[in-house]
């Protein structure tokens, strides 16, 4: 390295090559498309959304369609490996796997809608009036809530199943009782970091009232935050509704939730293993797509989020 | 509102923040003074003095403890009537001292500026709201194209110049301007200096124009208040803080003015002052004019001894 040299031509003269007085300035794109293009370069995420519309599709359309009933049973096929006549073969009682397990997707995506509609609608009212009035209104209202979060979901829906028959409407009531508190949580925190901001106190001299800077001037700037929790609270309650299922404490055989399914897969898995095999991928692959999705919405919405 | 006539008188105001049970911070405490419409108060004083939380006080971001906040007639403190709320809501404004901060993300420029016409309803079409918007953006320096663009495509100066167009566009009486200045580029200071006191040529509208710089303050001020632990421990004009300063305190912030001109900056002597070790007490002090502009905040003893070192510097 020591005798290096220096040649002439090393170096070259850019001169009159490059315009200095012209400046490069990116041209300002509208704030949705630079999510979109965010998004779309997250490659997960892209698969994640195309995956949640396939099995909603496949969900809506395959029971409609199919020339086999969800509930027809046929014990001359029973127990029938996947075949042209049956895409996912058929269960202990003949039933046609294929129309039962986009049946049961159909609960789960039910109870994912559900759970984003609980999440905004109690959690995140909830916890912004907790977050913004603070004082008093806050300790009441978070004691409330501590006190709710104690008893576990399980227990609730335990005592609910002694006055209500197992239905789906039961596991949504259960629901709501407790799924909107890591929500609530989450609001509230944005909330006491966003109220003490310059622009909200501007708004308050100005004469602004409560309720105009919640909505105007709060929530828009907690929005992404909250789009990006409700979408990670789904998978959870998708699972938590298959799981009620396969324990006997949610929807009930013979209808068809995919934790019902699993059930009795399980029961002859060591024999026919695609009757539990194939509704667990099934709501396997659900679940990875809201997760993927989520984490593709938030990095999107929130670049500065990721390391959450 | 003629030139002239009291604007804005503030009586004995105080401000304490409870801690906890034991311990409350007074942060402001008893102050008094007034302003006159169309002029320019600079309040001066540490990190620490209370020039924010007075500035917050008067337009009522906090609940005052203790006082009175007399504003164009109407008493802002305590409970307000509601014409004393649309008064206060309208005829007085607020810059902020951080632009970054002080303009919603989330927002177009147009909309933040007009927030003060939705708010109060002051527009019969919304091509009227959209024609006082670009009035208001032409006068502090901006144009017409920049009211659908959001605040983080500006600039530190043009987003402090949003923040006074925003409040300008209730044409208020009096603006509280919280350190407008203290988070710019120098050369951008000047620039929205300038900028405030055109702005005041052509609206009347009285400053409270809150800094640490003084020498800033010199040049936008007709009086000054001086402020230390939340009291006010002198007041004058421009001229009478800076050429015969009384309380060893202001004297101390004077003295740590850099001089331009390098060979007097060289001898130039900065004094400490220090409350705890001065013997003053501002607690027994009250108010000794001095003329009917210049006071001092001493006890009689204390007064006696500011005036003898007066004379002995001149």
């Amino acid at each position: 390295m020591e005798d290096y040299k220096f040649l002439p031509d090393d170096f070259e003269l850019i001169g009159d090559k490059q315009n200095i007085m012209i400046d490069e300035v990116a041209p300002s794109k509208p704030q949705w498309k630079d999510i979109l293009d965010r998004f779309m370069e997250n490659k997960g995420a892209v698969i994640g959304i195309c995956l949640i519309v396939l099995i909603t599709l496949l969900a809506i359309i395959v029971p409609m369609v199919s020339r086999w009933g969800v509930n027809a049973e046929n014990t001359a096929i029973a127990n029938q490996a996947p075949s042209s006549v049956h895409f996912f073969g058929t269960d202990y009682l003949g039933r046609d796997l294929w129309v039962r397990t986009w049946q049961g997707t159909r609960y789960s995506l039910i109870i994912a809608v559900v759970a984003v509609v609980i999440d905004v609608l109690i959690g995140i009212t909830y916890g912004m009036i907790s977050g913004y009035f603070g004082g008093m209104v806050d300790s009441v209202l978070q004691r409330i809530q501590e006190i709710i979060n104690s008893i576990p979901t399980l227990v609730v829906l335990i005592i609910l199943l002694t006055v209500m028959k197992a239905s789906l409407t039961t596991v949504i009531v259960a629901l709501i009782f407790t799924e909107w508190i890591p929500m609530s949580r989450i609001t509230r925190a944005q909330v006491l970091k966003v109220k003490e901001d310059e622009f909200v106190l501007a708004s308050r001299t100005l004469g602004a009232g409560n309720i105009f800077i919640l909505f105007k001037e709060i929530l828009p700037n907690i929005f992404g935050q909250l789009i990006i929790m409700s979408m990670m609270t789904i998978p959870n309650a998708i699972f938590y509704e298959a799981y009620l299922a396969f324990v006997g404490l949610g929807l009930t055989k013979p209808l068809a939730s995919l934790g019902t399914l699993i059930n009795d897969g399980f029961s002859l898995f060591q024999v026919h293993p695609h009757a539990m095999v194939i509704p667990a991928i099934v709501m396997a692959v659900l679940m990875l797509s809201f997760n993927l999705f989520g984490d593709g919405l938030r990095d999107a919405l929130d670049p500065t989020m990721k390391e959450m | 509102m003629h030139k002239g006539d009291t604007i804005l008188e503030v009586k004995d105001l105080k401000q304490h923040f409870r801690v906890s049970r034991k311990q409350t911070v007074k942060a402001v405490d008893g102050i008094s003074f007034e302003i006159k419409a169309g002029e320019t108060y600079g309040l001066v004083g540490e990190s620490g003095s209370g020039k924010s939380t007075t500035g917050r006080s008067i337009i009522r971001l906090y609940q005052p403890t203790q006082g009175k906040i007399i504003f164009e007639g109407e008493d802002i403190s305590g409970k307000m009537s509601n014409k004393a709320l649309k008064t206060l809501r309208t005829k007085m404004a607020m810059i902020f001292q951080d632009p970054m901060a002080c303009l919603n993300p989330r927002k177009k420029v147009i909309d933040i500026i007009a927030q003060g016409l939705d708010i109060h309803h002051a527009y019969s079409s919304i091509e009227e709201r959209n024609e006082k918007v670009y009035k208001m953006l032409e006068m502090v320096g901006l144009s017409r194209e920049h009211a659908n663009r959001y605040p983080h495509q500006f600039s530190g100066g043009q987003r402090q110049r949003i923040g006074i167009a925003r409040a300008l566009i209730m044409e208020p009486d009096l603006i509280i301007a919280d350190e407008a200045i203290s988070a710019l580029d120098v050369s951008i200071q000047a620039q929205v200096v300038n900028l405030m006191k055109k702005m005041q040529k052509e609206t009347g509208a009285a400053y409270l124009f809150i800094a640490h710089d003084l020498s800033m303050v010199k040049y936008i001020s007709d009086r000054i208040g001086v402020l230390h632990l939340g009291h006010m421990v002198e007041t004058g004009t421009a001229e009478e803080i800076f050429n015969n300063p009384l309380h060893p305190y202001t004297k101390s912030l004077l003295s740590a003015i850099p001089h331009p001109n390098p060979k007097i900056e060289k001898t130039r002597k900065s004094f400490t002052y220090d409350y705890a070790t001065s013997g003053l007490d501002y607690e027994a002090g009250y108010e000794h004019k001095i003329t009917d502009t210049h006071s001092v905040l001493a006890t009689d003893e204390e007064f006696e001894q500011f005036m003898a070192n007066a004379k002995k510097s001149f």
